[in-house]
């Protein structure tokens, strides 16, 4: 694979994704339906790199108290919820994560 | 990075290039696991979506500048500045001080993020393993997850997301997050229009 191909492809299409609307001319309007659609867009794409981490192991569904990444998950959801610091939400994690490690 | 196979210059020129780290950890991820560039580059493409929402909900805020400005602020636009400046002038789009605000938030941002690359370059390789330290990369999304989730709707979209996700994990080509994100959506403006409750 040629790695500098991909980054000039991933250069490409990022610059071309955050450009998109900033350079549309001024009186363009977007649609209502278009607009909606894209505010759910963060929510669902960052779950959907996270949660498969939190619930799999080795690629099986994993709900039981041996997934410690998904207990250390809870935690650091809930600390995230609660606090909003994204500092003290990795750190949460890392700490839940071991003391699960440990525990069972 | 260095863990994925990419040596360190081309490393450091995908950070300054793509500048989105949510797509160079997936990118990461790919390569290691050997997966054609171009799948890469879809990958990516796919992570990145939410650029686009980024990209639409800040125009208002530089209509009628000059076009050298908003390159700049296309290539700056990332999801903690982002987050912030909508904190702030989302409310008051004609505010003043708006462009300093948010070359204010995107230098040291930038700085910090190329200088945390770089030393984690340097350093990565040296880490215990013992320490996890992988799991971070997790725990970073959702700390950038949460704050998004305001009213149901929201909440719909992302549970629907990540059920999606995790059940379509096996689905090559890494199609099963593109999936998880129309599903989404449509939970999102499904839940919408049946709960009536407007996103926050």
């Amino acid at each position: 694979m040629n790695l500098w191909l991909v980054i000039l492809g991933m250069t490409a299409l990022t610059f071309s994704q955050r450009a998109s609307f900033l350079l549309l001319p001024e009186r363009v309007q977007l649609p209502e339906f278009l607009k909606s659609a894209l505010r759910y867009v963060p929510a669902a794409v960052l779950t959907a790199i996270w949660a498969p981490e939190l619930l799999l192991q080795k690629g099986v569904l994993a709900l039981a108290l041996e997934n410690e990444r998904l207990l250390a998950g809870m935690v650091a959801i809930a600390v995230a919820w609660r606090f909003r610091l994204t500092l003290g939400t990795i750190t949460a994690g890392l700490v839940a994560l071991h003391f699960f490690d440990w525990l069972f | 990075m260095a863990a994925g196979g990419i040596p360190p210059l081309q490393a450091m020129a995908m950070s300054v290039l793509v500048y989105a780290g949510a797509s160079m950890l997936a990118a990461t991820q790919l390569i290691a696991e050997g997966a054609p560039a171009l799948v890469v580059v879809m990958a990516a493409f796919v992570v990145n979506l939410r650029l686009f929402m980024y990209s639409a909900s800040i125009r208002p805020f530089f209509a009628g500048q000059p076009l050298g400005r908003k390159l700049l602020v296309s290539y700056a636009l990332v999801d903690n500045p982002y987050a912030l400046f909508m904190q702030r002038f989302g409310t008051h789009p004609d505010a003043p001080g708006k462009f300093d605000y948010f070359y204010g938030l995107s230098i040291p941002t930038w700085l910090c993020w190329q200088a945390a690359v770089g030393a984690g370059l340097l350093l990565g390789g040296q880490l215990p393993a013992a320490w996890k330290l992988e799991f971070a990369a997790p725990l970073a999304f959702i700390a950038m997850t949460i704050p998004f989730l305001r009213g149901r709707p929201m909440v719909a979209a992302a549970v629907s997301a990540g059920v999606t996700a995790v059940l379509a994990h096996g689905l090559p080509l890494r199609l099963g997050l593109a999936l998880a994100a129309v599903a989404g959506i449509a939970a999102g403006m499904l839940a919408e229009k049946h709960l009536g409750a407007k996103p926050g």
